[in-house]
């Protein structure tokens, strides 16, 4: 009898206890539904925005947005380096974002499961370039929404100053005349030789290897040598890429590698401590000449406190590392923004991410914001010539971008196997700079990494 | 009354049972199962079985290593934090001006989190270094000592006043008998202080045992592991594997497990050892 009792008090708390809980959320749920049917549509969408830096520009134009159509964008933003953390932690859950970005294959294999299909949205119709789309499996999953490029980039008042110099040892008179590795180093060797007349301290900027500042080299350098290779073997990118590689144009990596860390602001012994801040700081208040970053930087060099630098001067130079054929080489231009729509969401949710997209990439208002807001120079049909933002780099980019007879190289690093590989990468990198290890241990170290990075995420 | 309090017994206990569950038997449940599985998120689950284990040892050995330099850093760490810290506590529980001054310096590093500490000792250890010509990621054992440091630094005040709360709680009349008896400095120290004090080494060595195997803030800031991953603990190398190869979350979580498992070990056995030597008044 007393057993009894228990049970049956028992089952009446859990039973109450729970009827509350249902009530309150059916309740909930009616008043949902019944808003979405007389609306006839989703109220918000979430988005997960990649770029720290632009986060308060997307505010404003979800601002704008809920103010034509009604719908409510929420913006969210993961912190530097974090994406797929945040993503990983938001997308299971209710609040989930309806837009998020993968980084190209390999983003993709991560998040499939996500992936919606893209190819009958607008948006993709208006895309310049199908190529550049994440499309595999017989399906579009990412929608590529800027194209950044990079290279070196240098103040030409100071390369002027130095092709004025009375003592110069090179032939050069210009930085047009600069179309080789061969003429780059004889430059930049002088330029370090004559730095005190030149008013720097170094041509490069600091090579910022500290771990988690070191993607510049593990990533975006790291792309030139391995582009070629795969150009040579015809390995495609998208479908399979490569299981091994032999690191090929190592040599041209150490070329220009050398290069950054010799003709350099700091000793190549403190290169551990250094992060791209300082790095691009240094450029800006003219400590040094040139720097390997892309346009995206610009906005970083111009808010620098006590920027010398004038925004007519910034220029860009491609990479040379002394690969044969390098005279009509351009920038790295390409893109890791992928946009991807949650696939998890109603129809409806889907629907209406899309159209923010849209809307975002083809309305006057949403372009103004592309262009003047965002800095972005959009793959999309829907903008003229015209419309592409007006600052320096990015100028640079359409340049390189437009003019006939120069190969851009486009960004093969979406296929490196792993954020791991490019992690050991970075931190060989940076004991060849200590002098702790010697250049073919990186080579070797390269090598190994990528082949077992592929076999650990093929499984 | 008695028996009305135990009929009612379930139903009192049923908000904190909920709590519990939804809190603690829920995550941890599902954390064991997630190991099992290859996963992205916790909706798409897929089931694998002992895979992730065994990937978690066999794919390389950062794991294996990563768990040497956490028991040579724990070991270093724990014995060097709690000799500090009593014989501070010790200094600090005689009579001299101030004492309580010096309580309070030594206690404060405690209250800074992690990540800070760890940034400020990263400064600190690199332009000592700097006059060497070195900084902190050129070898495994500036890291490894780095951290020792660190953690002496933040753990030994907290220790500290945990020894002095003990040294307090002495019988006056015991060591007052003792000098009595004639017995020295030293003596009263190892015959009577030092066993009295027995139960605070228990906590003690518990709080710096498992707080140094579960490193991971100051890891993080002070090396991220540099140089490539050598002075990586096992928690940083858990937080790596998540989230730095595809496919590979399951693994991470699988080291969280075996993770969970050694320190709740290591804590068990400790606390069977230490808490023998403890002497009831």
């Amino acid at each position: 009898m007393k057993l009894f009792t228990k049970i049956i008090a028992c089952i009446t708390t859990f039973a109450i206890t729970a009827l509350s809980l249902c009530s309150c959320s059916t309740q909930k749920n009616n008043q949902n539904t019944q808003q979405s049917a007389q609306q006839g549509a989703v109220k918000e969408i979430r988005f997960l925005n990649f770029k720290p830096e632009i986060a308060t520009k997307y505010e404003q134009i979800a601002k704008v947005y809920e103010s034509e159509t009604g719908i409510k964008v929420t913006i969210e933003t993961a912190a530097n380096n974090t994406y797929e953390q945040t993503l990983s932690a938001k997308i299971s859950t209710s609040e989930a974002p309806a837009i998020f970005q993968i980084n190209g294959p390999t983003g993709y294999a991560n998040w499939k499961d996500y992936c919606a299909d893209l190819s009958d949205t607008e948006i993709y119709k208006h895309l310049t370039d199908k190529s550049m789309a994440v499309s595999t499996d017989g399906g579009v999953w990412g929608i590529p929404y800027v194209v950044e490029g990079y290279g070196i980039i240098y103040n030409s008042e100071i390369t002027d100053k130095y092709f004025k110099l009375e003592n110069k040892a090179t032939p050069y008179k210009s930085m047009d005349e600069i179309k080789s590795f061969k003429a780059l180093k004889a430059i930049c060797d002088d330029m370090q030789k004559n730095a005190s007349l030149l008013g720097i301290e170094g041509v490069f900027s600091s090579t910022s290897l500290k771990s988690g500042e070191d993607w510049r080299w593990q990533t975006h350098l790291a792309n030139i040598p391995i582009y070629y290779e795969f150009e040579k073997n015809g390995t495609d990118i998208w479908s399979k890429g490569a299981d091994e590689i032999k690191f090929e144009y190592q040599e041209n990596f150490k070329n220009i590698f050398d290069l950054y860390i010799t003709d350099s602001v700091s000793d190549r012994k403190t290169l551990g401590k250094k992060i791209v801040d300082e790095s691009m700081a240094e450029f800006a208040t003219g400590k040094s000449a040139m720097v390997q970053n892309g346009n995206w930087a610009y906005e970083q060099i111009s808010k620098v406190e006590g920027n010398t630098v004038d925004e007519d001067d910034i220029k860009f130079l491609p990479i040379y590392t002394g690969i044969e054929g390098e005279e009509n080489q351009g920038i790295c231009i390409g893109t890791e923004n992928f946009l991807a729509i949650n696939s998890k969401l109603s129809e409806a949710e889907q629907k209406a991410a899309a159209d923010f997209i849209y809307w975002l990439f083809s309305s006057e208002k949403g372009k103004d914001f592309v262009v003047d807001e965002l800095s972005f120079i959009a793959p999309f049909d829907t903008f003229t010539k015209d419309e592409t933002p007006d600052d320096p780099l990015a100028k640079e980019v359409v340049r390189y971008m437009n003019t006939d007879g120069i190969k851009n190289i486009p960004w093969s690093f979406t296929a490196f196997p792993s954020q791991k590989f490019k992690e050991t990468f970075g931190s060989a990198l940076l004991r060849y700079a200590q002098g702790t290890i010697t250049w073919n241990d990186v080579v070797a170290t390269v090598v190994n990494e990528w082949k077992t990075e592929r076999q650990a995420s093929e499984k | 009354m008695k028996n009305n309090l135990k009929k009612y017994f379930p139903i009192f206990v049923l908000p904190t049972f909920v709590a519990f569950c939804v809190s603690f038997i829920v995550p941890f449940i599902m954390g064991l199962y997630l190991s099992f599985t290859k996963f992205t998120t916790v909706e798409n689950a897929q089931w694998v079985g002992l895979e992730n284990y065994i990937k978690a040892f066999t794919a390389d050995d950062s794991f294996i290593h990563a768990l040497w330099f956490t028991v040579k850093f724990t070991v270093v760490s724990v014995i060097s934090v709690n000799i500090f810290a009593f014989f501070l506590a010790l200094l600090l529980t005689r009579k001299i001006k101030g004492t309580n001054t010096f309580r309070t310096i030594f206690f404060m590093p405690n209250l800074i989190g992690g990540i800070v500490l760890g940034y400020i000792w990263n400064l600190i250890i690199n332009g000592v270094l700097a006059f060497f010509g070195a900084d902190i990621t050129f070898d495994a054992k500036y890291g490894f000592w780095g951290l020792v440091i660190l953690m002496n630094w933040q753990m030994i005040g907290y220790m500290m006043v945990v020894y002095i709360a003990s040294l307090q709680n002495i019988p006056r009349e015991l060591l007052e008998a003792s000098q009595i008896d004639g017995a020295s400095p030293l003596q009263t120290l190892t015959y009577i202080k030092i066993p009295m004090v027995m139960p605070a080494v228990t906590i003690c060595t518990f709080l710096t045992l498992s707080n140094s195997f579960k490193l991971f803030d100051q890891n993080l800031a002070l090396t991220a592991g540099a140089p490539a991953n050598e002075t990586e603990m096992l928690a940083l190398n858990i937080f790596n594997t998540f989230y730095s190869r595809t496919g590979w979350q399951g693994v991470g979580q699988a080291k969280a497990v075996i993770f969970f498992i050694l320190v709740a070990l290591i804590a068990f056995i400790q606390l069977k050892i230490t808490s023998k030597r403890e002497v009831s008044e």
